[in-house]
């Protein structure tokens, strides 16, 4: 009998709040976080969560996963978060594209500028990208599998899978999971414009003609996962359930996507088998949808061959429409993102999508959100997330 | 150009690095255990961070594996000077 796995908790801090109910309140309004080419998390103060000594202790990309990890947690387990199990059966797996580059740059910096007796002891434990990881283990007494994963902007979805299988194969009842990123830096925002990654305009608009490439963003989504019957047992929230997890690898180019996106619908197709569902079964898709020209066009064609005609009838939108590019924490926000539009059962719009392009030819919700229809029974999602190295990691989502 | 190494400035340079740490200045006292500062063994480097760049002062890891109270660090901060 295999071990079902709910989501009971979820947290979130990106440019549209902080929490998960501005994300979706918002993004289905509508309305935007991107401001000046950048997806800031400008109401993100970490003082106003943490003590003077957890800010020292930790980067920014940490600081949000703590603050989103304690949202989910709070939710899941109750207010005072005493966890429901025995700690060494509750897991900690948060993913990160990059990891502490704001700590890495300023330890660098001294470094130059100073010596080496000036860099900090705390430079490497800052830094280090199982930090995230680590500080929310340490926080809510988390003493099962806990480490990061990291697959650049595919990490969030890997680490929500990967946590999954940890409790499907038995060795965890519970793991708190997600990712986070926050590397708004001179170094990388220079290293993605060099690569011509990044939009030149500062707009992000994916699936549009006029697309040119994808916003930074920064920010952390974290979600509780539990095996089924041990959060029924225990009269948990139940969110929603994970019921499909596919990966797979292009084996072709250090950055670009293979342009038939055919690793990427082969991901999907295992996804969809794991969940042991259709294509005629999925009723939204939340697009990894970069505004990258050649991401969006490669997805198009894995959406379409994975799911067959059923791809022209259901609503496909990106969320980085309106948070930008969130890399190594993008999945996770987006697999929340999409948690909720199931809930609501309204697919939020790509903002920003206008001028169609020639074989781009979905329904990208243009303009306002739009149902998600499927009678009175369970709605199933697919979010996509790909990866700089050629990682797809497939998540299929159900909710009532 | 190093500061002039005295108990009364030494006192003040640890006290505003332990501050910098995250301690609450109230709690601080010659007296007050670092442990119960909650001042482990990284503040405690880069608090020997502080004090080198204010006096020149090198303090190791073996220097302050034993120190248990802030009054010990500034003794041994002065002493270490003299």
């Amino acid at each position: 009998m295999t071990r079902r796995v709910v989501i009971t908790g979820v947290g979130a801090v990106t440019p549209l709040g902080i929490g998960s109910d501005p994300l979706i309140d918002r993004w289905t309004a509508g309305e935007s976080g991107i401001a000046d080419g950048y997806g800031r998390c400008l109401d993100f103060e970490p003082t106003d969560f943490l003590s003077k000594k957890e800010v020292r202790r930790s980067d920014r990309f940490t600081q949000m996963a703590i603050v989103a990890g304690d949202e989910a947690v709070k939710q899941a387990f109750g207010e005072d978060g005493a966890l429901p199990y025995d700690p060494y059966r509750v897991g900690c797996v948060i993913a990160t594209g990059i990891g502490g580059l704001v700590s890495l740059e300023r330890e660098q910096e001294k470094l130059i500028t100073k010596g080496p007796k000036a860099v900090s002891p705390l430079a490497v434990p800052l830094m280090m990208g199982n930090a995230a990881a680590a500080a929310v283990s340490m926080r809510h007494g988390l003493q099962g599998h806990t480490y990061a994963v990291s697959s650049a902007c595919a990490a969030g979805n890997n680490g929500i899978g990967d946590a999954a299988r940890i409790i499907q194969v038995g060795d965890a009842d519970a793991v708190v999971t997600g990712g986070a990123e926050a590397c708004i830096t001179g170094v990388a925002t220079s290293a993605f414009a060099a690569m011509e990654a990044t939009s030149p305009t500062g707009i992000s608009r994916p699936f549009d003609a006029r697309r040119d490439g994808f916003v930074m963003g920064e920010g952390a989504g974290v979600l509780v996962l539990e095996e089924m019957e041990a959060a029924e047992r225990r009269g948990a929230p139940i969110l929603g359930e994970l019921i499909g997890y596919g990966v797979t690898a292009d084996a072709y180019h250090l950055t670009a996507p293979q342009p038939e996106g055919e690793a990427a619908a082969k991901a999907i197709t295992f996804a969809l088998a794991d969940a042991d569902i259709d294509a005629t079964d999925v009723d939204y898709v939340n697009a990894h949808g970069t505004s990258t020209p050649l991401n969006d066009a490669a997805e198009t064609k894995a959406i379409k061959a994975a799911l067959g005609e059923r791809a022209a009838d259901i609503p496909v939108s990106s969320t980085k429409s309106v948070i930008g590019h969130l890399l190594g924490a993008a999945g996770a926000v987006e697999a929340i993102a999409t948690l909720e539009a199931l809930r609501r059962r309204e697919a939020p719009p790509t903002v920003g999508y206008e001028q169609p392009e020639a074989g781009l030819d979905l329904d990208y919700v243009q303009g306002s959100a739009k149902p998600i229809a499927n009678g009175d029974g369970p709605v199933v999602a697919i979010s996509n997330s790909f990866g700089f190295g050629g990682h797809n990691a497939v998540l299929v989502l159900s909710a009532n | 150009m190093a500061t002039q190494v005295s108990s009364e400035n030494v006192e003040k340079t640890i006290y505003d690095g332990l501050v910098e740490l995250g301690t609450e200045r109230d709690d601080l006292s010659r007296e007050a255990t670092l442990e119960s500062l909650d001042i482990d063994s990284l503040d405690l480097v880069e608090l020997a961070q502080i004090v080198e760049d204010e006096y020149g002062v090198e303090l190791k890891g073996d220097d302050v594996k034993d120190v248990k109270t802030v009054g010990e660090v500034i003794d041994l901060v002065v002493a270490k000077a003299g």
